[in-house]
């Protein structure tokens, strides 16, 4: 019997859904893909369905539902799934960036450690679509998978005090972009002008997870030009 | 916007702020849900003023604040010790209290007490974000300007009570109070980790008391005790519940709290029950003593049913409700 899809309450008001334990992007799709199966099945109690790189955590109101229907209907989604006959459908975002100089303080930094001229950081970094396998850590943070493993490069020793938002950094062998200011240890490559979670928008969040996201460079002297 | 002023606050008290039953459904975005602490507390005061149970309160800690009333309203004041001195007079907590126009509003406890709310007919007005009202401080929204009560703010009313003074003097027994106490045993779900602590982290955990540390917040309570061994390594980042018990590698468990983040990578050895949140909620930092033990998942939601029961246990004693 294999040991996934594993259904686990977490607490007594959501039931969590592990579908494996490694990073992949089929194994996260099939999360969306349950997400979306379930969002639409109108089962009372249901409440927020958050993706995990490899689960989903189905939040449950227990005194408005039946948790035996609960298994029933997420396991049938389940079911379904393996069929194969529905694909998620990813968004795609682009984001422009100002790569270097003010904005990207240290990318003479990242491309000394990979041993790469700084345009061809930025043009690996450009190069390829990065999934948004989850959203956590703060409002609007994309955990992104996929960046080229020859940018990988150590988080800085001390974190900085203050890094704008919409900054781009890389911190290991993830890539990632800071929706507010905070402290933080990531390689500051560049920013984009695109504000990540605005409450003053009508949809707060400019990524959900499953979108995939590709970084577009926009020229130095327009980002100067905003400074 | 119209809305009726109702309080002119004269002194914050300690951590102050607007919260409703959480901000939900934004959980996928990496938005914590926050909220009042103790939810029982939360659901009590609105209960007592007529509002909705999940309608915005002021919650506050440690040190309860300092109003003057703008208009004439009904208020209740829960949570553990605290009560409501009202001019010159002494008057409950969990109880419906008419205010007038004119008279100050002074929430005490006798000994330390830790979150306590005040709910006032016609649901105090907060900033709504996302479908909630709740203050979520380290993004700086919702509530009042995301920011906590000041000196010199003015609180408004959404709506112009209406059935107030009939309620005047209702209260919730405390036979249908939470057991509070500064040392409690809660009830736990294992899990959904247990495999990553074996037979010896899983004893270890449940059979000894565990202490508040002083390191903690809206967002999570530091245990300190004995350290639960775990496996090494790290789990892949996944969604979490309030309530969570999350160990990282040091081995001293973090319960997990309103302004937790939604997705956690440590791994869970369980999660208090939700019957139980606001026991675990109302135990103080430095003071508090807590130990757990497993229950099922039919005990837990049998124990919710039964907690929220006993909101229905109000009484109606005209001698109290009124301060003149």
């Amino acid at each position: 019997m294999s040991a996934f899809p594993r259904l686990q309450w977490q607490g007594d008001s959501a039931l969590l859904v592990t579908l494996g334990d490694c990073i992949d992007e089929a194994l996260n799709q099939q999360v969306y893909l349950l997400a979306s199966r379930l969002n639409s099945s109108g089962l009372p109690g249901l409440g927020e369905c958050v993706p995990g790189y490899a689960t989903l955590l189905v939040h449950f109101d227990p005194l408005a539902g039946d948790v035996e229907r609960l298994r029933e209907v997420v396991l049938h989604a389940l079911d379904t799934d393996r069929s194969g006959s529905e694909v998620f459908q990813p968004r795609r975002i682009e984001v422009p960036v100002w790569y270097g100089g003010a904005f990207g303080p240290d990318l003479e930094d990242v491309a000394r450690h990979t041993g790469l001229h700084p345009d061809e950081v930025i043009r690996l970094h450009c190069s390829r679509d990065y999934p948004v396998y989850m959203m956590g850590f703060t409002p609007g943070f994309p955990y992104l998978g996929g960046m080229d493993v020859r940018l990988a490069t150590p988080r800085l020793a001390t974190p900085r005090t203050r890094i704008p938002a919409g900054s781009v950094g890389i911190a290991g062998e993830q890539t990632g972009i800071y929706p507010q200011e905070s402290p933080g240890g990531w390689r500051i490559i560049g920013r984009t002008p695109l504000r990540l979670f605005d409450l003053d928008r009508e949809i707060p969040c400019l990524l959900a997870p499953g979108d995939r996201v590709r970084f577009v460079p926009l020229p130095a002297d327009v980002g100067g030009a905003h400074v | 916007m119209w809305a009726v002023r109702m309080f002119e606050v004269l002194d914050p008290g300690g951590l102050c702020t607007l919260q409703d039953a959480g901000r939900r459904g934004s959980e996928r975005f990496g938005v914590p849900v926050s909220g009042a602490m103790d939810w029982f507390a939360l659901r009590a005061a609105n209960r007592l003023t007529g509002n909705v149970d999940e309608a915005t309160v002021l919650e506050f800690a440690f040190q309860g604040p300092v109003l003057s009333a703008l208009t004439d309203c009904l208020v209740a004041v829960t949570g553990p010790g605290w009560w409501l001195q009202v001019d010159d007079r002494r008057l409950p907590g969990w109880t419906a209290v008419a205010v007038r126009a004119g008279q100050t509003l002074r929430v005490r406890s006798d000994n330390q007490a830790f979150w306590g709310v005040l709910a006032a007919a016609g649901v105090l007005d907060g900033e709504q974000r996302l479908g909630s009202t709740s203050t979520y401080l380290a993004g700086k929204f919702g509530g009042l300007d995301g920011r906590s009560i000041q000196t010199g703010d003015l609180l408004r009313l959404k709506t112009t009570p209406t059935s107030s003074p009939s309620r005047a003097g209702h209260f919730l027994p405390a036979s249908a109070h939470p057991a509070y106490a500064q040392k409690v045993s809660l009830r736990v779900l294992v899990g959904p980790q247990e495999d990553w602590f074996g037979e010896e982290g899983l004893s270890r955990f449940f059979e000894n008391e565990y202490g508040i540390g002083p390191r903690s917040d809206r967002m999570g309570y530091r245990l300190e005790g004995p350290l639960v061994p775990r496996r090494e390594g790290s789990l892949l980042s996944e969604g979490m519940v309030v309530g969570a018990l999350q160990v990282p590698p040091d081995g001293q468990p973090i319960l997990m709290m309103a302004d937790r983040p939604t997705t956690g990578g440590y791994p869970k050895i369980g999660a208090v029950i939700t019957a139980d949140l606001p026991l675990a909620a109302q135990l103080l930092p430095g003071t508090g003593r807590v130990s757990f033990h497993p229950v099922s998942l039919e005990e837990a939601h049998r124990a919710l049913a039964g907690r929220i029961r006993q909101l229905d246990f109000i009484e109606s004693d005209e001698d109290f409700g009124v301060a003149i």
